[in-house]
């Protein structure tokens, strides 16, 4: 009997442990364009892919780095992109593709101050609402953050996991903070990991009709030059692809792509408690706030104060129902982001009951203290 | 016997793709999807084996009627997709149908990249000097002077020549012909397939309806006549002064280089790193 493989603990940046997630998720094909705080990721591709055999490509823009993505994806391959708020801007028009026609594909998004070209090395959580509606037009979309670079790692496998299972784009918010500082992470052996690869028909061509619907809403999905041969579009199209203008054909089509989410919203909506059971004040926050908030929560209830934290993993489709738990349970509610009051705004609006939600926000390039959001628990 | 052309169509186009087409009778469109037809069947492709990427627009439309893999990108990205699909399956031979517009404007950047790169793709851009399909509005391919329906006091803009862009960026075979010199068409067509690398054949195009009707040639035969007038054999322009040549388009093929291809290199590349 062979060893037992153990987990290897490795010292790294959220950068680098976004590289080691998709490479377990068995990411084969990256394209992107240099840009800061998400360069490393990259960089560390360029040198690891090809060892596993796997392509790296450094395109001519973001444009054609999210093109080149769907391109290597819909030929079967895992893809992945990175980039930060400019080029995530311009990776926009390409992203909306990807949602029409169902490509699964990881955009990594480490979020820099905006709007602009703004604060290239300064984190920021200004691309939220981007991340949810940056593309034209009504579609679905998973919204995914990271707060440590454990999770870099972790969420990266679930980014993919996402993305083949539900035939969707999935972007993954890492920050400047995130993205370069560096920790201890545990890296579970490949064969311990849970990774989903999309369904392949198992119907012969002929029989195959491949947007389909299904009881999952996720048709079977094949790959150019497996003898499948479909057409593939931007255009809203029928169920064999091709475009329609036909209302009875649009409509069930549109919905479909929010059913196969809607349908996955249990096991989609990802959230973290800490110290929830008995709170009366709840903090609720993503990213590297989350881990201000998580010391900020500890430090109250030193003070005999009955904080809470709810951390965000999944931003979109927004996690309602665990936020709807903490807002019946508490008598207010804090927000803390770096930003206005992107995510404080879902908040507000799935609030029902009489919690009151309060903000609080950074933009000046600098990461919400622990002893800030302390101060800010105090008070409610 | 049925006639050749039936039995291509029957071959390879798709049964169940609901025609009539989008294009307006006399279109150039359907002559080079004809073109690029017979090349494919005269090379002996199997139809798994083909990609067809195409942008937005009239050609891009091309897509949706062919049996083969077919994808049909957003404006001016068609180059981007196929360079995904290549560096993923590089056994594929990836096709990439664009406009004028398609690729020389919105894509001119990923143009010229593509044809640095040297990967093995071949990009057929069927040039027709006009936006088509949103009514005739000026493309970087608009002679001086013409009118557009965003240039209705004549064009001040200058064409720039598709096929001199691609030599000059790198691309290993480029050659440009007309849908009037079809056997010419037919025959770059082939060789461009072949050809390992970057090619391009630019195809000048006739589109009556958005081009001609503003410019005193509104009917597809008057523009046949005006493409079989003006058209040059590279061969012959060489021993043809400037003058001579002004208005005029050279048809033949203006590149044909032998350079390392990108995924050979880059299969080199994973040698190294597996070291």
């Amino acid at each position: 009997m062979g060893k037992k493989k153990s987990s290897r603990r490795l010292f790294l940046q959220g950068n680098e442990a976004i590289v080691e997630g998709a490479l377990a998720a068995g990411c084969r094909f990256f394209a992107g364009y240099p840009i800061t705080p998400a360069s490393e990721i990259s960089e560390i591709l360029s040198e690891r892919l090809p060892q596993v055999g796997g392509t790296f490509i450094q395109m001519e823009d973001e444009i054609a780095s999210m093109g080149a993505v769907i391109g290597a994806s819909l030929a079967g391959v895992k893809s992945m992109t990175a980039t930060s708020g400019p080029g995530f801007s311009l990776m926009q028009e390409n992203l909306g593709f990807a949602c029409i026609a169902e490509v699964p594909c990881v955009i990594v998004d480490v979020m820099r101050g905006g709007p602009s070209t703004g604060l290239p090395t300064s984190p920021a959580q200004g691309d939220v609402m981007q991340a949810r509606w940056g593309t034209h037009g009504d579609h679905p979309i998973i919204v995914l953050a990271a707060s440590t670079v454990q999770d870099s790692f972790e969420i990266t496998i679930q980014a993919f996991n996402f993305a083949e299972k539900y035939r969707t784009p999935v972007i993954l918010l890492s920050d400047e903070v995130v993205a370069h500082t560096r920790e201890t992470v545990e890296l579970p052996p490949v064969e311990e990991l849970h990774v989903i690869d999309r369904i392949a028909p198992s119907m012969p061509p002929e029989w195959y009709i491949p947007f389909e619907d299904n009881s999952r809403g996720v048709p079977p999905m094949a790959a150019f030059g497996d003898g499948y041969r479909y057409h593939v579009t931007g255009l809203v199209h029928d169920v064999r692809g091709f475009p329609t203008q036909r209302s009875d054909e649009i409509e069930p089509f549109i919905k479909r792509l929010f059913r196969k989410i809607t349908q996955g919203f249990n096991e989609i909506q990802i959230t973290q408690p800490y110290m929830m059971d008995d709170a009366r004040v709840g903090v609720i926050a993503y990213g590297s706030t989350a881990r201000s908030a998580k010391r900020a929560v500890m430090d109250a209830r030193k003070r005999g104060v009955k904080a809470g934290l709810l951390q965000l993993t999944t931003l979109f489709p927004f996690p309602r129902y665990a936020v709807e738990e903490v807002l019946r349970q508490c008598r207010s509610v804090l927000v803390p982001e770096m930003n206005m009051g992107q995510i404080y705004r879902e908040v507000k609006r799935v609030n029902q009951t009489k919690c009151s939600v309060r903000k609080l926000n950074r933009i000046d390039g600098r990461l919400i203290t622990p002893d800030e959001i302390f101060r800010e628990v105090l008070k409610m | 016997m049925a006639h050749q052309g039936t039995k291509l169509i029957h071959k390879y186009l798709r049964h169940d793709k609901k025609f009539p087409h989008v294009w307006c009778p006399g279109c150039g469109n359907g002559i080079v999807l004809g073109s690029l037809i017979r090349a494919i069947d005269k090379l002996k492709l199997e139809k798994d084996d083909i990609v067809l990427v195409s942008g937005i627009g009239c050609s891009g439309r091309m897509t949706v009627y062919v049996d083969f893999n077919t994808l049909h990108t957003t404006h001016g990205r068609a180059l981007t997709f196929a360079t995904g699909v290549k560096l993923a399956r590089p056994h594929l031979n990836v096709i990439v149908v664009m406009g004028d517009g398609d690729a020389t404007a919105i894509g001119g950047n990923h143009f010229i990249h593509a044809a640095r790169r040297n990967l093995d793709l071949t990009a057929i851009i069927v040039n027709n000097q006009i936006y088509g399909m949103t009514g005739g509005q000026h493309s970087p391919t608009t002679p001086y002077g013409c009118k557009a329906t965003t240039a209705v006091y004549g064009h001040i803009e200058h064409a720039f020549s598709i096929s001199e862009l691609a030599v000059t960026a790198g691309a290993s075979f480029v050659a440009r012909g007309s849908v009037y010199h079809t056997q010419l068409l037919d025959r770059v067509m082939e060789k461009a397939i072949l050809k390992k690398g970057f090619s391009v054949v630019e195809v000048i195009s006739n589109c009556h309806v958005q081009f001609g009707r503003r410019n005193q040639m509104s009917d597809p035969v008057t523009m046949m006549k005006w493409l079989r007038d003006h058209a040059v054999k590279v061969e012959k322009a060489k021993e043809m002064g400037p003058e001579e040549l002004e208005g005029k388009f050279t048809i033949g093929i203006l590149a044909d280089v032998d350079k390392p291809v990108y995924t050979e290199e880059y299969e080199k590349i994973r040698e190294k790193a597996k070291k």
